[in-house]
């Protein structure tokens, strides 16, 4: 691709190594650290599912009790295995049982113990990743049977709380046009050290992430896009303190798309950031393996910051997430990249401005799965500018190529979107592709007009901040409040309890299995 | 204009009534019969809201079940200004930015808000939406605020956890939520709460700001608190009440 916009290569390539600079020292703290999550999803993916009468999973029951017992500093597999081998458990679920109720002494093999171990763990988690590879393939045979849409995909969000409401509502929207349906999550969910069970007819402004959720949507989908003709995409989040295990059930239920920011739940959700870089390292890891396309986050900084002002500091975290996206091994084609259209509409300019972030971060990411979230900040309750302000940023999106769209109601922040607000809203995007859709392949600006030339000022900045993340380090930065205004210190923030060092001999099979760069 | 008179819906003459209402009924508009059906159906029910006439002027059918309408009408309804009730909330909502600019200029520090679920109630949905940066209803929650520093101690707080907390960080005020709460509980809770904070702080207590949807918002002085917030709350509101509350305004309003 020609820029439109003039961008030396040689900065772009700085702004790349300053990101990759800045976030090395991350990388290596996630490859020595381990998190009560990540071992949880181990057990997940190796078949453990349920809950116990309170409704706690066994997996937070087996992984509790390994750690009150030899603590997690060798991971959960080798005492967890060797404890099943020992007492002849014929599978994790009763071992978790006996665990939860003390009557299991935990210790930690060695020599051909350990070996044995290690052995039966690989075998179970295998199964696991053998059942995420197949629904990678089954995807694939999907998408053949069907179609996959043409790209801007159209994203629609339901939410009612009630997964048998939400059911229907995900298939008409996807009948009336939705090639992407996402689920959001019970408000809340993020701070929840354990995943929901089953089927969830309760929530608030939301419905739970759960195992059950999960299967019974991708599968009513499946019914859909088959009667369509058209693969429809189901996206959830995998955020909060137990990404790792939510990242692992999308693998295992095939979700197509997982909301998966590096720093959002750090700034936003008040995550401790070491705890959050762990878990993100290995959900990202679990999302490669499962072809599941990620979403990044940074439209949420201009929910909070001035979305002229720190233009830069989206392109930043598109960058680093880029970096550690591609660390944990997911391909550029996997990188939904977040930004938005939230500069407010008194400004003078404000669509050239809106053009110029959006063409920057094209070219910036030519290969990426780009996803542009519309207006919140300045939607009024005047639905009728919403309305209009909604295909302004639907013609910025066409104009700038960019591939998923979420999809504006002008009735944003007054009410969950009524069933007429979301058919408008399509209406107006299909309108605004049709008679637009070849504007982009005709949309020129000046190589040294107001749009290139803003867009540039934007990588300078980028490349100046990212600059000082460097020279101060990442968490520095994030503790002084660099991202979405908010301090977060690195040893502050929910979850850092269950953070934990790698000891000498720790092991975790999946790990081993996901690692694209031992 | 008489703020005390008569008045009808303004379309384009004075007194037309005229209004527009959109809306949405389960029904099918595929051939002419179910559209002229359809049609009926939103004629009624513009008809039972008081158009009359009305006049459908756009009717879609959305999926197989469903059509959405939009309709215009005449209303013969009268307003009675005089008899118009404004209940006026005891303080201005502020945005952001005067939030910050009122507690920069009135304590010349940061306000504290020390906020908890006590008691057994572990759904911390109502205390982060209004301590959250991502807030709750488009609005951002007290940690966006530069000038309020918040302590989120999250759920399942023992009131005496809580009043040493408050002690150790200074809080100004104290923000307690109870969402779910059997046989009254929240009200227990909230009393213990107050009873504790009058007995360790005296006279000097922070600000004791209580909220969940099971409150009535009246009761405040019954049991022993500043100000009780009800369903539907968002975080402006309760940033301009601490305002209101502690960082007076230096020019009379």
């Amino acid at each position: 691709m020609t820029s439109k916009l003039n961008l030396d290569p040689a900065l772009v390539r700085r702004a790349r190594d300053l990101a990759a600079a800045a976030g090395q020292p991350v990388v290596d703290m996630a490859r020595t650290h381990t998190t009560v999550s990540v071992e949880r999803a181990v057990l997940r993916l190796a078949g453990l599912e349920g809950a116990d009468e309170d409704g706690m999973p066994w997996v937070n029951r087996l992984a509790d009790a390994v750690r009150e017992s030899v603590g997690l500093e060798h991971g959960v597999a080798l005492p967890a295995w060797d404890a099943m081998l020992r007492g002849g458990y014929p599978e994790l679920r009763t071992l978790a049982g006996d665990a939860g109720a003390g009557l299991v002494k935990f210790r930690l093999p060695a020599g051909g113990e350990a070996d044995a171990a290690r052995a039966a763990a690989r075998r179970s988690v295998k199964k696991g990743i053998s059942r995420i590879d197949g629904q990678r393939a089954e995807r694939d045979r999907m998408i053949a049977a069907t179609s996959d849409p043409a790209m801007p995909w159209i994203y629609l969000i339901v939410a009612t709380g009630d997964i048998y409401e939400d059911i229907p509502q995900a298939q008409a929207a996807a009948r009336e046009g939705a090639d992407i349906i996402a689920v959001i999550r019970s408000t809340g969910q993020s701070l929840l050290d354990y995943v929901p069970e089953g089927a969830t007819r309760e929530g608030y402004a939301g419905t739970y992430a759960t195992q059950e959720n999960f299967r019974l949507m991708r599968a009513a989908l499946d019914e859909t896009s088959r009667e369509l003709g058209r693969y429809v995409r189901l996206t959830n989040y995998a955020s909060g303190l137990c990404m790792p295990e939510i990242a692992s059930l999308a693998g295992l239920e095939r979700l197509d798309m997982m909301l998966n920011d590096c720093m959002y739940g750090i700034i936003f959700r008040d995550i401790n950031p070491v705890r959050t870089f762990i878990d993100q390292r290995f959900s990202r890891q679990v999302h490669a393996r499962a072809g599941i396309i990620i979403n990044t986050g940074e439209d949420n900084y201009l929910t909070t910051a001035d979305a002229v002002d720190a233009a830069h500091t989206v392109v930043v975290s598109q960058l680093l997430n880029e970096f550690f996206a591609r660390e944990a091994g997911l391909a550029d084609g996997q990188m939904g990249l977040g930004h938005a259209f939230e500069i407010n509409p008194e400004v003078p300019d404000s669509f050239l401005l809106e053009l110029a972030h959006a063409q920057l971060v094209r070219e910036l990411f030519p290969d990426a799965p780009l996803k542009y979230m519309p207006p919140t900040k300045h939607m009024t309750g005047n639905v009728f500018a919403g309305y209009l302000l909604d295909a302004f940023f639907n013609l910025c999106g066409v104009m700038t190529d960019q591939s998923i769209l979420l999809i504006g109601m002008m009735t944003e922040g007054i009410h969950t979107p009524f069933l007429s607000d979301r058919d408008l809203a399509i209406e107006n995007v299909r309108y605004v592709k049709r008679a637009a859709g070849q504007l982009g392949a005709s949309f020129r600006p000046e190589p040294d007009g107001f749009v290139a030339r803003r867009a540039r000022q934007v990588l300078d900045e980028t490349i100046d901040l990212l600059g000082k993340i460097g020279a101060e380090g990442l968490l520095n930065a994030i503790a002084d409040g660099t991202f979405g205004v908010t301090k977060r210190p690195a040893d502050g923030g929910r979850g850092l309890d269950g953070v934990v060092e790698r000891a000498e001999g720790y092991y975790n099979p999946a790990a081993e299995m996901l690692e694209v760069n031992p | 204009m008489s703020l005390t008179g008569i008045v009808r819906p303004y379309g384009d003459t004075t007194g037309d009534g005229r209004v527009q209402v959109s809306f949405t009924l389960p029904v099918p508009f595929g051939d002419e019969t179910e559209r002229a059906r359809a049609e009926g159906a939103a004629l009624q029910l513009a008809g039972k809201m008081g158009l009359d006439p009305a006049m459908v002027v756009h009717a879609k059918g959305m999926g197989p079940h469903f059509t959405f309408f939009i309709v215009y009408g005449r209303v013969s309804h009268l307003v009675d200004l005089s008899a118009v009730t404004v209940t006026e909330r005891e303080f201005p909502l502020l945005p952001a930015a005067e939030v910050n600019l009122r507690i920069r200029s009135g304590l010349g520090r940061k306000l504290v808000v020390v906020g908890a679920c006590i008691g057994t109630d572990a759904h911390t949905v109502g205390i982060d939406a209004i301590l959250n940066v991502k807030g709750h209803a488009g609005e951002k929650g007290l940690e966006y605020y530069r000038e309020i520093r918040v302590v989120n101690l999250g759920a399942q707080v023992g009131v005496p956890d809580l009043v040493a907390r408050a002690a150790a960080e200074h809080a100004d005020a104290v923000l307690v939520s109870q969402v779910v709460t059997q046989r009254d509980a929240h009200l227990t809770n909230t009393r213990e709460m107050s009873a504790a904070f009058h007995a360790g702080f005296g006279p000097q207590r922070p600000l004791l700001v209580v909220g969940g949807p099971r409150f009535d918002p009246t009761a405040a002085q019954d049991l022993g608190v500043d100000k009780i917030f009800g369903r539907g709350t968002t975080p402006g509101e309760v940033a301009s009440y601490l305002v209101h509350a502690l960082a007076p305004s230096s020019e009379a309003a």
